[in-house]
């Protein structure tokens, strides 16, 4: 359910942007961390523009790895587990480089 | 003026306005227009949740966005939070549930002013509070009679926490009862936390919860966390969260 939100927020964007043209593709970007499954978001997707102007319409997902860096060793490391520390010295004193990403980043229009 | 559109499914029809051709500028390998957007997917949420939170700053509220899974004992914290409070501080409440007066009702008489949000109404019940539900409950409370607001979001682990709402600070009733793993299975929550009141901390003789191992992987995703251990059914460490409240509400 809570890819539906998301899906709702996205349509919302989209809709703004698209001021009325139809669109037929949405690119967007979502890191790790924020915990969407992207499979259950594409279903999502589709049920929600399903009867609207968005019907039809490709939702891509570019899925960003969460990666930090270690302010102890200055290791890097992309995490395969929500808990932000380095994989090198186990510090827990790192910087988050990416993961949260949640963006909408373009749209395709179809040809009018 | 007007612009004539035929859809996928072979649906026509036309707007009452004209576009700026001049976005049309991007195109793709084949040919198709692209629009770069680069926004955030809860722009227009934050926007709400900015409006709210000048609001509220502008009459002098401090507000807590109070989010845990359902059965946690958000409702029964509160009601000892209020008792504990009226006579130090001017509470006001937002109560946010899919649906029914229940928990709004249990509230009532304890000295705060209570506004309900049933997110059926209007708003396809959402199983979280966003900024533009929040604003329609700030409309019915006396804000500028009011030093602090705690929201009680909707019981669900996972969509409350990527909504901001105009929140001060974020806070979390777990209860241990939930089991030692769920900071590494909800992240986004337990991250978004400032404190976790780990909650029904009268039931530790009586299970195999073990407190050490969930301290530990609340740690893992959040290190910054307050935790305060508490039972809301017997009182205990609610003073400690209500110290909590207090210092939020009087920096």
């Amino acid at each position: 359910m809570h890819e539906l939100s998301v899906a709702e927020a996205i349509a919302g964007a989209v809709n703004r942007h698209a001021d009325g043209r139809t669109v037929t593709k949405v690119l967007v970007r979502i890191g790790h961390l924020r915990q969407v499954v992207p499979d259950a978001l594409s279903f999502a997707w589709e049920m929600l523009t399903t009867g609207s102007d968005l019907e039809g319409s490709v939702l891509e997902i570019e899925s960003v790895p969460a990666t930090v860096a270690c302010r102890a060793c200055g290791a890097e490391t992309t995490l395969d587990m929500p808990i932000t520390a380095c994989g090198q010295c186990y510090s827990r004193d790192v910087e988050l480089l990416t993961g949260e990403e949640f963006a909408v980043v373009s749209l395709e229009l179809a040809d009018v | 003026m007007g612009r004539f559109h035929r859809h996928p499914d072979g649906t026509e029809h036309d707007h009452d306005h004209d576009h700026d051709v001049g976005d049309h500028s991007g195109y793709t390998e084949t040919g198709a227009a692209r629009i770069m957007v680069l926004e955030n997917i809860l722009s227009e949420n934050d926007r709400v949740a900015d409006e709210n939170r000048r609001d509220l700053q502008a009459a002098g509220v401090r507000t807590v966005n109070l989010m845990s899974s359902p059965g946690a004992g958000k409702t029964t914290l509160l009601r000892r939070t209020l008792v504990e409070l009226r006579d130090r501080v001017r509470i006001g409440v937002l109560e946010g549930d899919i649906a029914t007066s229940i928990d709004a009702d249990r509230l009532e008489g304890l000295g705060a002013a209570v506004s309900l949000v049933n997110t059926d109404k209007g708003f396809g019940g959402e199983c979280h509070l966003d900024a533009t539900m929040v604003r329609s409950g700030l409309a019915r409370l006396p804000l500028a009679d009011l030093d602090l607001l705690l929201i009680e979001n909707v019981g669900n682990l996972v969509c409350p926490a990527e909504f901001a709402v105009g929140e001060d600070a974020r806070a979390m009733v777990y209860a241990i009862t939930e089991g030692e793993e769920k900071p590494l299975k909800y992240p986004v929550m337990f991250r978004a936390a400032e404190v976790v009141v780990v909650n029904k901390i009268d039931l530790l003789p009586h299970l195999d919860f073990d407190l050490d191992r969930f301290l530990a992987n609340l740690a893992d995703v959040n290190p910054r966390a307050e935790v305060i251990q508490a039972s809301s059914r017997t009182g205990d460490g609610v003073a400690a969260w209500c110290d909590w409240l207090l210092t939020l509400a009087h920096p």
